[in-house]
């Protein structure tokens, strides 16, 4: 595990797989969004409306995923002190956010034409909005203290116990009545959706995917840069001599 | 493309959804990419400041 610890290991893997994850996001959005908007036939039911599925499902999946990620990292972080841990909790939590926002958003639009109404304070539609909210209060507890160290630990705390709320998004729609229609792709038994609808939807997923690691790995490298520099100010702060900016976070 | 865009009277939901999304995902790239470049240009007139005082 301590071997990934390594920061400028980290930024060499990192730089090597960029190119290719950037990549892929291009091309996968691209081809999703022809698929999604041109080459998909509209629903019997729900018409043209159901090309907001497109964009609604995989944001909402990338939001459990990504909150799942920070639970894992906040974990690792807590119990391992693995330094990476931190800044890659602290790097994915806004962009969590924003997929959580997009989801809401896409929702509130694909219920109104279909539901007659632009939310409901139900159990699936509620919970997300928590999820939202535990994104906004990861961000800024990582930033309510001086010293970093205190915000990483109590965002990583809470991160963990917020996590018990992704089972409930996910099993919301089966425990609860609802207006949100269940699962029909992640299900047992298989998805019930036709293929001609579940390939865009895949495509765009992989695209939200690849989209979320290509930022993350620029929001990771933006943090380390920081850390950099909060030593080396400190450093000559105090006079201390050039070892120290090898100190967490700033090994090269 | 009239028939396109109206998105067969769903034009006022659809349209807002995908613009939502390319707001806020082109938006959180942009602003990771800024603070990267501003980071990287900081900390390089830091190492000068330092290289130069020895």
């Amino acid at each position: 595990m301590h071997r990934f610890a390594n920061p400028a290991r980290f930024l060499r893997m990192s730089t090597a797989i960029f190119p290719w994850i950037a990549a892929l996001t291009a091309i996968c959005i691209g081809a999703g969004l022809y698929l999604a908007l041109f080459a998909s036939p509209p629903d019997y039911q729900q018409g043209e409306s159901v090309r907001i599925m497109y964009v609604h499902v995989p944001a909402a999946w990338m939001a459990l995923f990504v909150y799942t990620l920070i639970a894992v990292a906040s974990g690792i972080a807590l119990v391992w002190k693995h330094p990476l841990a931190h800044v890659a909790a602290k790097a994915a939590s806004p962009i969590g956010a924003c997929f959580t926002f997009i989801a809401l958003v896409s929702g509130s639009l694909w219920g109104k034409p279909m539901w007659g109404t632009w939310w409901v304070w139900d159990a699936r539609l509620t919970s997300v909005l928590i999820l939202f909210f535990l994104y906004l209060g990861h961000m800024a507890l990582m930033n309510a203290f001086e010293d970093s160290s205190r915000g990483e630990r109590a965002a990583a705390i809470l991160a963990l116990v917020g996590f018990v709320n992704v089972p409930i998004i996910k099993f919301s729609v089966d425990w609860w009545n609802t207006l949100h229609q269940p699962a029909s792709v992640m299900r047992l038994g298989g998805p019930t959706i036709d293929p001609a609808m579940l390939r865009p939807l895949l495509l765009m997923a992989v695209g939200f995917t690849a989209f979320f690691f290509t930022v993350l790995i620029l929001r990771m490298r933006a943090e380390l840069i920081a850390r950099k520099i909060r030593i080396a100010r400190m450093a000559r702060v105090h006079g201390e001599p050039e070892w120290t900016r090898a100190a967490p976070g700033g090994a090269a | 493309m009239a028939q396109f865009f109206s998105m067969g009277g769903y034009a006022a939901f659809v349209w807002p959804a995908y613009g939502a999304a390319a707001i806020v995902m082109l938006g959180i790239l942009v602003e990771t990419v800024r603070s990267l470049r501003a980071r990287e240009r900081e900390l390089s007139a830091l190492d000068q400041k330092s290289g130069a005082a020895r």
